[in-house]
């Protein structure tokens, strides 16, 4: 019984802590499961779907009236109007109706099957029951009238049309297909576009780390103005992407770009390179004709310089961790500067390296603006992120672009089982 | 006998590569940045660095000062009769101050690059210790220069091209400095036009009030999450910390197809108060991530003593856990401002109605034949300083909040 006891109000105070975790973490819940969760999902979705970019607006029904005959006269016949015109392009509208009043002073004389008249509010109203309607249909609908008095246009068109119909939705329809996922994987381009995709990422990564420690490397030595440096380093990574990039696109643009002008200038070209949009260019190395992918490595130099800074951050802040005795031990027992980096500084910074790796791969390989800015995916630089918003809004298959974003999640799947895997522990 | 081992080889090699790195730089600097004819000489200067190199290596200061001082004239005076008076390609008569300012300047920066590289290396042989210092030295020096090199060019040609204009562009490219003498309001037409003809200020409005929105209700939401993840026992909380960050594994490209097509259809596409939605919701995993950290660090103690003073956990919060917390809060505010501000890809594929446009958003849409580069280079230092203004400013907090939360980008 007394051992009972403090436990049983631990559990009153373990429960009310739950609850209150509960309370403070649920606003994160519903907005990550609104914005992320369900997106994800409905991505898979909208995969299955022909969904193009148009069928997103709601589709709705026209109809427009028309007066035909002499309005002034009394005594005339006149011809009411109305045309009616879907706005759908793939789905049938269903029970489909439209009502109008009718103003004082005229006389039905005769009137087309789907529509009735009715008296509401002492106000004559004709209502015309156009059941189903099919995709991109259209048709139109005859009254005779009598006028009893002059009229004018404005008496007809003062009231206005009342339109009600069902349509199925498009994106919570139930027709699936396979189409989005046979498209994409047989265009031939698919394959090339991996290709581009996992250079992009490889060099990218790879390119960016090892300059970050390189830079590492010389910033931590400590030298007058080193704050300052630092703070310059990041630039790149600190500015908007949009500015960083149109500005390298200014620089090495082909008629107004410094580069090119310092180039010819200097005699190493003959005529002016477009960096950002020239597929392949040769060049020849020691004899050797090397055909090299000119935008591709463009994209890939700008994704180096422009996170270097990240890296550089971790690995110094991991390099200023390590305690500096054991630097001045090694000065003492004679070991070069190279051999203090390889026996001492490497061993320390290898985890977080394999970390930066693994995480730098994954963003870069989710990476989108970058290329699209530069190149917008010209020139062999189209990588699956690219293609996603080349397929849903460019060629505004919603369907397809859904199913390429749904190959980037299923690669992403992958490298975080692998990241989870190979993540050591403390790092994480 | 190994010549590599040899001191003096280093002096060699420090005074060649540094003499002749120096003058392609300024004779660059020179040719871009005014309009003096120069030829590219790299001869003299070569020459000139070695017998400074070798220099450097015979003689160790004893008084620095004055050391640096006879050095940096000897170096001059080298070139200049190496050169046979004419270090630039002309002689030094035409364009006389601007000659001697960039021969003092080369001078000085060659003679220091050299100084310092061969540091203590003496010219006979020496041990492989100081082989390697030395080359370590010579490695960090070109490092350096590399680095701020490449950072500050593309931002350079930035600035520059938004202040000139269209003819004096196309008609020297290479052409990069800046004309003082022209009047205030034609150096910076660019940025008069996009405030008056563009209404750049609508947009810079909008890009202050959804980064500061965003970064309200990421506080808002993260602090009490973090806080529970961090402080609070429940079931799945270790499950939990793991799993945020695979939340921020995903990218907004996986996002954006879905979540356009269903504001579409809810009428939220194309209006700001979308974008405050969409932000937070890829900044509080991050957020939170980086918060929990640091109230982990936080003694519990604290909260326990609270607990016995009679404080609820939303008093822990308020007057415990945040004003313990504010570098840390400072620093994801920041960095959640930064992410806000230069966000593209959701600005871009949600907005439509000019009025509304964020900065990036809008500067996309100047990307076209009828506008000018340098207007697109204007906008592009409109978006760019006010983000470097806080992160110099507050560069401490920023540093710490990119270490602990961002190995996104």
């Amino acid at each position: 019984m007394e051992t009972g006891k403090p436990k049983k109000t631990e559990g009153v105070i373990a429960r009310r802590e739950k609850r209150l975790a509960l309370r403070l973490l649920s606003p994160t819940f519903l907005l990550v499961i609104a914005i992320v969760i369900f997106p994800l999902f409905a991505n898979f979705w909208i995969s299955f779907k022909p969904i193009s970019l148009a069928d997103l607006g709601a589709p709705t029904i026209f109809v427009k009236e028309r007066i035909k005959g002499n309005l002034e006269q009394t005594g005339e016949k006149l011809v009411i109007e109305y045309r009616y015109r879907t706005s759908s392009m793939k789905y049938p509208l269903s029970n489909v109706s439209f009502s109008d009043i009718l103003p004082d002073g005229v006389k039905l004389i005769q009137i087309d099957p789907p529509c009735a008249i009715e008296t509401v509010s002492a106000k004559t109203v004709i209502k015309c029951e156009l059941g189903a309607v099919e995709p991109k249909a259209r048709g139109r609908i005859i009254l005779d009238v009598m006028s009893e008095m002059p009229l004018t246009k404005e008496q007809f068109n003062v009231s206005e049309i009342n339109t009600q119909f069902e349509a199925t939705n498009i994106l919570t329809s139930l027709d699936f297909s396979f189409s989005n996922y046979v498209k994409i994987f047989s265009a031939s381009e698919f394959f090339e576009v991996l290709k581009t995709t996992i250079y992009y990422t490889f060099f990218g990564t790879a390119g960016a780390l090892i300059l970050g420690l390189f830079a590492a490397q010389i910033m931590q030595k400590a030298f007058p103005g080193r704050a300052i440096i630092r703070g310059i380093l990041l630039f790149p990574y600190v500015a908007p992407v949009i500015a960083v990039a149109f500005s390298w696109v200014v620089l090495f643009d082909p008629f107004s770009g410094s580069v090119n002008a310092m180039m010819i200038e200097l005699g190493v070209a003959e005529k002016p390179v477009n960096f950002f949009g020239q597929r392949f260019a040769m060049i020849s190395l020691f004899g050797f004709q090397i055909k090299l992918p000119v935008a591709l490595s463009m994209v890939i130099l700008f994704e180096v310089w422009r996170y270097f800074p990240l890296s550089f951050l971790f690995i110094l802040a991991r390099m200023q961790s390590i305690p500096s005795d054991l630097y001045e031990a090694a000065e003492m027992d004679g070991a070069t500067p190279f051999q203090q980096f390889w026996y001492l500084s490497l061993p320390h910074i290898v985890s977080i390296l394999a970390v930066l790796f693994l995480l730098r791969f994954i963003w870069t390989f989710n990476k989108f603006d970058d290329i699209f800015l530069l190149t917008g995916g010209n020139a062999g630089t189209r990588t699956l992120t690219v293609n996603v918003y080349e397929q849903a809004f460019a060629v505004s298959n919603l369907g397809a672009g859904a199913a390429v974003a749904v190959v980037i999640f299923m690669f992403l799947l992958l490298f975080s089982i692998l990241f989870i895997k190979f993540t050591p522990k403390d790092e994480a | 006998m190994a010549f590599w081992r040899l001191g003096i080889t280093g002096g060699f090699l420090a005074g060649a590569i540094w003499a002749s790195l120096w003058q392609l730089l300024v004779c660059v600097a020179l040719i871009i940045g005014s309009d003096v004819q120069i030829e590219l000489q790299m001869g003299p200067a070569f020459i000139t660095g070695i017998i400074m190199g070798v220099f450097a290596t015979l003689y160790k200061p004893n008084n620095a000062k004055i050391y640096f001082l006879v050095g940096i004239l000897l170096y001059a005076l080298l070139l200049f009769l190496c050169s046979f008076g004419a270090p630039f390609g002309s002689l030094l008569t035409d364009n006389y101050w601007c000659m001697i300012v960039s021969l003092i300047i080369i001078s000085s920066l060659s003679f220091i690059s050299i100084s310092l590289t061969v540091g203590s290396l003496n010219a006979g042989m020496v041990t492989k210790y100081f082989i390697e210092a030395f080359y370590s030295r010579l490695m960090w020096g070109l490092g350096l220069v590399f680095f701020i090199l490449i950072v500050s060019i593309p931002f350079y040609v930035m600035v520059l091209t938004s202040l000139k204009n269209q003819q004096s562009l196309l008609r020297n490219p290479l052409d990069l400095s800046i004309d003082f003498s022209v009047a205030p309001e034609k150096l910076f037409n660019s940025y008069i036009e996009l405030f008056v003809k563009y209404d750049f200020l609508t947009l810079l409005l909008n890009s202050a009030f959804v980064s500061v929105v965003t970064v309200f209700i990421t506080l808002l939401f993260s602090i009490p999450g973090a806080y529970a993840v961090a402080k609070l026992r429940f079931p799945a909380r270790q499950w939990l910390s793991s799993s945020i960050l695979l939340i921020y594994l995903i990218p907004a490209i996986i996002l954006v197809i879905p979540l356009y097509s269903v504001f579409s259809q809810l009428g939220l596409r194309n209006s700001l108060f979308g974008l405050c939605i969409v932000y937070p919701a890829t900044t509080i995993p991050v957020a939170l991530y980086m918060l929990k950290g640091y109230f982990s660090g936080l003694p519990s103690e604290l909260d326990d003593a609270g607990l016995m003073d009679g404080l609820t956990r939303w008093q822990i919060i308020l007057k415990i856990s945040i004003p313990l917390s504010v570098p840390a809060i400072a620093s994801v505010a920041l960095y959640v401002f930064m992410i806000a501000w230069n966000e593209f890809l959701f600005a871009f594929m949600f907005l439509d109605d000019v009025k509304i446009f964020t900065l990036s958003r809008g500067i996309v849409s100047l990307d076209s034949t009828e506008v000018p580069r340098q207007h697109l280079m204007a906008a592009a230092v409109v978006a760019t300083v006010p983000v470097l203004f806080i992160f110099l400013w507050f560069e401490k907090f920023l540093v710490s909040g990119l270490t602990s939360g961002s190995v996104k980008g």
